[in-house]
């Protein structure tokens, strides 16, 4: 009997529409910020050189690619101010990463142990915000934080502080409002792990002898472990790439990389430099979700 | 005295008490417990004493109150009232980890995270013990519950006889002085669950452990226990041993819980030494023994069990020199239910009732078998009869 039979038109169908839509909408774009990435600017339009033209023929074509060159990516390693943007980036996203795990899993946890009922009502408040524009929401908190905000009257009318305090502007206003927007990012990947842990393994911890902080250290965290992985992914991809958040409330001394992208496409009409940060961005995002696909295959392996 | 396996008792160290109780006195006293979810008293007023080295069955119907008192002994759940005495001290109100008590869970609940060695190891580890203790420990386990060569084994990579066995091992791995199992076998099949019994009473002989065992199925606790207390809405209809459980049960309701049985519904006419008449509507008038506590005129129930009732085609022959006065029911045969060591055939009595009775296939041909509409005597003695309230 023919093998070949077993997969019938639909079912091959299914299997190469993945990759159609990744080659689609990730690999030909990929190519051509990477083919930008390797040109040179040029006061043209579009704002760079060499062009590929098909119509052109075929030495123009062999012309066009020995044209191409890393200088910009040379740049990028040489000038301080994309190595201090990828830096920042990253410290901004680790900082921000470990605040939004420390804060959403207790929510987390306490959502999954609420009576079943209170479940829903408790998932539907972290997901409320969404159904407001993030940016209004975004400029609600500056609202908030400004010289004459909420949060100064509020402090003043208390008497704990006797002058208005700066917040906007700052790390500290930058780094509320990426936990503030992140938040639901990391606590519905830890519920959903949480809540289907069975409650009885932790009673079988403490009826062994373990008191409540070794339950939860030796039993919950490393059950919870698929989540906390799913949730950090979840949220350190998209904060290293963050650019509205910093731009809108941190200061303008030290810039992530989402922002250096942003002046050298648009400020400085650099497409090429700009092309290169964002495939330099891409390697360093691919190796936390190069580990944790590793972590996970080797959880498969040891057997669920 | 049972053998006892070499080194210290962690569970008792751990309690850091006392690890006997006051000679002579219960290893376990359950005083009054109760314990209410809402407005549903699950457990209400449960008193009960556990000697140090019984093979205790707590058996009931599901929603009886017997997992929630199970619970309360394991630290799950605080009685709002009563005490509860582990040998003398006071536990009620302890937390679960504080306790000198194990228990087999009953799915299990085995760690997944866990290789089979660390699932052992998890209580001992908690206890303190030094590296080289654990390790002779468990290794003493692995043996104990047959284990060797799959000590690295996740519990997903275990058949279901074999978690079985690492939940045991892991609950008596720190010497527990009281082991409570929730259903321990409820998820094995049937071959299987017989070996295991005969496993879990032998294990508890030889290592001399008190162990408390909550079932909903009789014949688990019949086989297993020395002593079986019968739960029904919360409270304790009848502590017994399996025996006396079976063959004098307290009330209708838990002869017709323990095993199968004939009730016949009537009032006593009139007493005649140690015999009591007893007309039923069903049966006719019976004669049965006299209960050991007297019984007053008014309604009872005749109860006679299936294996007790004598079938014959003839009237049995009164045999010279018995004076017993043997109860005979003409009926005939309604339906006829083979199941391998025994037949069970259902009499329709000419009096009207029906009449279950269970004999036993003692010969491989069956020419005293009987079939379907054939004409029957059934025929059981006085003592065989249980006389209770109705």
């Amino acid at each position: 009997m023919s093998s070949r039979r077993i997969f019938a038109r639909p079912a091959r169908f299914a299997a190469i529409a993945p990759y159609v839509w990744m080659g689609l909408f990730f690999l030909v774009p990929f190519a051509f910020v990477l083919k930008i990435s390797l040109s040179q600017t040029a006061i043209a339009q579009p704002p760079y050189e060499p062009v590929f033209d098909l119509a052109a023929g075929w030495d123009a074509l062999k012309a066009a690619f020995a044209a191409l060159s890393i200088d910009n990516f040379k740049l990028l390693g040489s000038d301080d101010i994309y190595v201090f943007a990828y830096v920042r980036s990253l410290t901004v996203a680790v900082t921000a990463t470990a605040l939004l795990l420390l804060i959403g899993y207790p929510i987390a946890y306490g959502m999954a142990r609420l009576p079943k009922r209170w479940q829903a009502v408790a998932m539907v408040l972290v997901i409320v915000p969404f159904w407001t524009s993030f940016l209004i929401r975004i400029y609600a908190w500056i609202n908030i934080l400004q010289h004459d905000g909420l949060l100064n009257q509020i402090l003043l009318a208390l008497h704990l502080v006797s002058q208005p305090v700066v917040w906007l502007s700052t790390d500290t206003a930058m780094y509320l409002g990426i936990v503030y927007s992140y938040l639901p990012f990391m606590i519905l990947p830890l519920y959903a792990t949480l809540a289907k842990m069975e409650p009885v393994l932790e009673e079988a911890a403490s009826d062994l002898g373990a008191p409540p902080w070794q339950v939860f250290w030796l039993v919950t965290f490393p059950l919870s472990l698929p989540g906390v992985g799913a949730g950090v992914l979840l949220c350190f991809i998209p904060i290293v790439g963050e650019f509205v958040i910093p731009d809108l409330l941190a200061g303008s001394n030290s810039l992530m990389i989402g922002q250096t992208l942003w002046l050298e496409f648009f400020t400085n009409k650099d497409w090429p430099v700009a092309s290169a940060a964002a495939i330099v961005l891409l390697v360093v995002l691919l190796v936390p979700l190069l580990l944790y696909e590793r972590l996970q295959k080797r959880q498969l392996e040891q057997g669920r | 005295m049972a053998e006892e396996l070499p080194g210290t008792d962690v569970a008792a160290e751990a309690a850091g008490g006392d690890a006997y109780p006051a000679a002579g006195g219960p290893l376990l006293r359950i005083e009054g417990v109760a314990k209410a979810f809402g407005t549903f008293r699950a457990v209400d007023g449960v008193s009960l004493d556990i000697k140090a080295g019984e093979f205790f069955a707590l058996l009931g119907p599901s929603g009886c109150g017997k997992t929630t008192l199970l619970r309360m002994l394991a630290g799950f759940e605080a009685p709002d009232e009563g005490r509860i005495l582990l040998g003398g001290k006071d536990i009620a109100q302890a937390l679960p980890h504080e306790r000198p008590i194990n228990m087999m869970f009953q799915n299990y609940a085995l760690f997944p995270h866990l290789s089979v060695r660390d699932n052992i190891a998890f209580g001992l580890k908690r206890a303190g013990m030094a590296r080289a203790d654990i390790a002779t420990r468990v290794a003493e386990m692995v043996a104990l519950v047959k284990l060797e060569g799959l000590e690295k084994r996740k519990p997903d990579q275990l058949s279901g006889g074999q978690r079985q066995r690492v939940a045991l091992a892991r609950a008596l791995a720190r010497r527990p002085q009281l082991l409570l199992l929730d259903e321990p076998l409820a998820a094995l099949d049937k071959k299987l669950r017989e070996n295991t019994q005969g496993e879990l009473m032998e294990l508890q002989r030889r290592l001399g452990m008190t162990f408390i065992i909550v079932t909903h199925d009789q014949e688990e606790a019949m086989t297993m226990a020395s002593r079986i207390g019968v739960m029904k809405s919360g409270k304790l209809a009848q502590v017994a041993s399996p025996r006396e459980l079976y063959e004098a049960p307290r009330s209708r309701w838990i002869a017709e819980f323990v095993g199968d049985i004939n009730l016949f519904d009537g009032e006593s006419k009139l007493r005649d030494g140690h015999r009591l008449v007893i007309g039923t509507r069903d049966a006719g008038a019976l004669v049965v023994a006299e209960p050991r506590e007297p019984v007053g005129a008014g309604r009872f129930s005749v109860a006679i069990r299936p294996e007790k009732v004598k079938l014959s085609r003839r009237a049995p022959a009164s045999e010279a020199g018995r004076e017993t006065a043997i109860n005979t029911l003409d009926g005939v045969i309604a339906d006829i239910c083979y199941l391998g060591g025994t037949t069970t055939y259902k009499v329709k009595l000419d009096t009207g009732g029906m009449l279950q009775a269970s004999v036993a296939n003692s010969a491989r041909i069956d020419v005293d078998a009987y079939s379907l509409n054939q004409h029957v005597v059934a025929w059981f003695t006085p003592d065989d009869c249980v006389v209770l309230p109705s």
